[in-house]
């Protein structure tokens, strides 16, 4: 193959960018377990690792803008890199809305939870679920991957809608909810951004294969 | 407008076909990039748009390339059409002659003779040609003395010195240095407001950097034509794509 | 093992530096022994008379020969170089290649120039001086000459012509010009410092040629004209030392020729730079 140390780089690039997925998943997942378990610790945990994540994305970003400078990439190339950049600033917000819902966790560790309905780890296994769609078809170059993972932001909306429906019942019931039915929401509207960066996610991964961003050429 | 409209063109080196039934159209007042591997034929479409085929032994050309309209195969002269559409060379090429007679060597081929219209004429495509400050003291010194980038920036002028509406450019910096080859895609940017422009490249970052559209060649045939920021970017065909990120073969 | 290599090889590496600077030497030191032993015999023989415009068998005057020599060699010039530049330019840039006659003409060219001297005499004595009964004159002689180097006018151009670059072809045909103009005025003055290096080859024949002019411009001694008999220096020479009776004078004409021939390589040189400055 006539570029085999290009294609050697790139590949080193992508296993990176999924290490960094990865990474974003088990945040997801520490999260909401920390939320649900009322485990401080493991709230700890998930506020850590958001550490490793942004190292990740200086890391994955690096290797990008190296790849521009020394390759020069064109047609498929350019688009994947770019792609790859575009990527893990949402990936890196994920991170960071990980991260916010282990700080609220570490709040109301000691509380007496309001709400025990099911929909905020309902609403954690859906965003995983995208987040990983989002960078498998990225890495597989799966059209119809990323193209689910965009029509997929309409459960997770509705999930939101239902959650918020639930704590402003919650609070009519009793004014003394509000105050962690606020939090609630917050949880949840972080549930909701994050599925909605896995949705650029998506959007950046069609231009990667087609060239068309949202259904327009943008080069 | 198109300038060269080019139909089903199939040209043969005695039993060999180097191309296989062309179909382009190039506008006027844009740059058009011709790219692929070697042998493919680029060069050849090139040569054939100016005749400059005809010196080849054994080459035979069946279909039609028309300039404006009209069949450079067929009445048009050959001379008026070398007139017409200007050629620049993968080396530079000056005559071992001056500066001005360099220049001058167009016109008075065209029955120019007059010494007043001549010195016009090489101040004025010295200076189209970027180049007149460099070379204004020098006119009488031969242009063999001159650095590679200025002899190209000279032999550029030499084809402008003749108005031509079409420039052929083939590989015109594939000799040259970086900041030659600069200036040089400086001026062809330049020139590009006033004339048609096909250049040959082996060179992506110069197609994409200059060019409007882009035409990908494989095997005598174009593979791919189309505007240089979707082809450069997203490419239709899988070997345009496989040969421009350098996976070919 | 390092030194032993050096040691060994050491002695071969002299032998083959002293093998060339032997033949270099040797070659050199001929060189000045010839022109050194003509110049010692020949200066002090020369005389003011032998540039008397008269030769008698007193006075062998070699002024006749002189302008004999320059005569001849320009008539012989002015048939041959422009014969020999016309032939190699068919050849090298209208001739298609794999043409017969080009095949032809350059077989002819080749067997002509392997051909002694003297057969060209036999040929000028029994075509011009007999079948055309010219009689021994300089315009036979002339001719003979310019038929003797006319393969290598022809050969030289060819070369000069070959070796300008096809760019400049290009360059002039893309510019609209024809063939015509291409060759005359880009291909043809690009090749004329090879065309007159062949000159000068040629001049060098002339001047040095006896054999093929005895028989053809004859031996007589006096001034030059077109149909008359007439002598080369080189002839000139030829007679006063084979007559025995004036070996000084041979040799003071030998001086002579060696002056003529370096200043007529020199001339050439000049208009050689002259030239390709244009």
């Amino acid at each position: 193959m006539a570029r085999s140390r290009f294609d050697e780089q790139l590949a080193q690039m992508q296993s990176s960018l999924i290490r960094m997925g990865a990474l974003i998943e088990t945040a997801i997942a520490k999260a909401v377990k920390a939320l649900m378990t009322q485990d401080a610790e493991l709230a700890k945990s998930a506020i850590d690792a958001d550490d490793e994540i942004d190292d990740m994305e200086k890391q994955v970003e690096s290797m990008c803008l190296k790849l521009i400078l020394h390759q020069q990439p064109i047609a498929r190339d350019l688009r994947q890199i770019s792609t790859a950049l575009k990527m893990i600033t949402d990936m890196e917000r994920i991170g960071d809305h990980a991260q916010d819902i282990s700080e609220i966790t570490l709040l109301l560790a000691d509380a007496v939870y309001i709400k025990t309905a099911d929909t905020i780890p309902q609403m954690a296994a859906e965003t995983i679920k995208m987040v990983s769609d989002a960078i498998d078809a990225y890495v597989g170059l799966d059209r119809e991957k990323a193209q689910a993972v965009i029509r997929h932001d309409d459960v997770v909306d509705a999930l939101f809608t239902t959650t918020r429906g639930e704590l402003l019942d919650l609070i009519r019931a009793d004014p003394a909810n509000g105050e962690q039915a606020m939090d609630f929401l917050m949880i949840a509207k972080y549930f909701e951004r994050i599925g909605d960066h896995a949705v650029n996610i998506a959007e950046w991964v069609v231009f990667a294969i087609t060239g068309e961003h949202k259904s327009t050429r943008i080069i | 407008m198109i300038k060269f409209d080019i139909q089903n063109l199939k040209l043969y080196y005695g039993d060999y076909q180097a191309l296989k039934g062309i179909d382009l159209a190039i506008e006027e007042r844009e740059i058009t990039a011709f790219i692929g591997p070697s042998g493919c034929g680029k060069s050849t479409l090139l040569k054939s748009l100016n005749r400059m085929n005809d010196l080849v032994e054994g080459c035979r050309v069946v279909g039609k390339v028309l300039l404006d309209g009209e069949d450079i195969y067929g009445a048009l002269d050959v001379t008026e059409l070398r007139r017409r559409v200007g050629m620049v060379f993968q080396k530079p090429n000056p005559f071992p002659m001056s500066v001005y007679d360099n220049i001058a060597f167009g016109p008075r081929t065209h029955g120019i003779t007059q010494k007043h219209k001549l010195d016009e004429i090489v101040e004025t495509t010295l200076k189209n040609a970027a180049i007149w400050d460099e070379l204004k003291d020098r006119l009488k010194k031969s242009a063999i003395a001159l650095s590679g980038g200025q002899q190209q920036r000279l032999c550029i002028a030499r084809a402008l010195a003749v108005q031509p509406e079409v420039l052929l450019m083939d590989e015109p910096t594939s000799a040259l240095d970086p900041i030659s080859t600069g200036k040089i895609e400086e001026l062809i940017l330049d020139l590009k407001r006033r004339y048609s422009i096909v250049i040959v490249t082996h060179n992506m970052q110069q197609a994409t950097r200059i060019s409007d559209k882009t035409a990908f060649f494989l095997l005598g045939e174009v593979v791919e034509f189309d505007e240089t920021e979707n082809l450069f970017s997203a490419p239709r065909d899988k070997r345009t794509e496989d040969y421009i990120t350098g996976r070919f073969g | 093992m390092k030194s032993r290599q050096r040691t060994k090889r050491k002695p071969l590496d002299l032998a083959l530096a002293a093998v060339t600077y032997i033949a270099a030497g040797l070659t050199v030191a001929i060189l000045l022994l010839l022109i050194g032993y003509v110049v010692i015999q020949g200066v002090p023989n020369l005389k003011l008379s032998m540039f008397s415009p008269r030769y008698t068998s007193e006075n062998v005057s070699a002024f006749p020969a002189i302008v004999t020599t320059v005569e001849l060699t320009l008539l012989s010039l002015i048939i041959a170089v422009p014969l020999g530049v016309c032939t190699a330019i068919y050849l090298t840039e209208y001739a298609r290649r794999g043409n017969r006659v080009v095949g032809l003409i350059r077989i002819t060219a080749e067997t002509l120039s392997g051909i002694p001297s003297i057969v060209y005499g036999l040929f000028g004595m029994l075509f011009f001086v007999t079948a055309l009964g010219w009689g021994f004159s300089l315009i036979a002689g002339a001719l003979t000459l310019a038929i003797m180097i006319l393969p290598l006018i022809m050969r030289t151009t060819e070369e000069a012509l070959l070796s300008v670059p096809d760019s400049y072809r290009e360059g002039s045909f893309g510019l609209g010009a024809g063939r015509l103009r291409t060759v005359f005025r880009i291909v043809l003055p690009a090749a004329v410092p090879g065309i007159l290096s062949g000159v000068i080859l040629a001049i060098g024949r002339i001047v040095g040629e006896t054999a093929a002019l005895i028989y053809t411009a004859g031996t007589a001694a006096e001034m030059p004209t077109l149909t008359g008999s007439a002598r080369t220096l080189a002839v000139h020479m030829y007679t006063l030392s084979s007559e025995g009776l004036h070996t000084g004078e041979a040799y003071a004409t030998a001086v002579i020729l060696l002056v003529l021939v370096v200043g007529i390589n020199a001339l050439a040189a000049f208009s050689a730079k002259k030239l390709t400055r244009a």
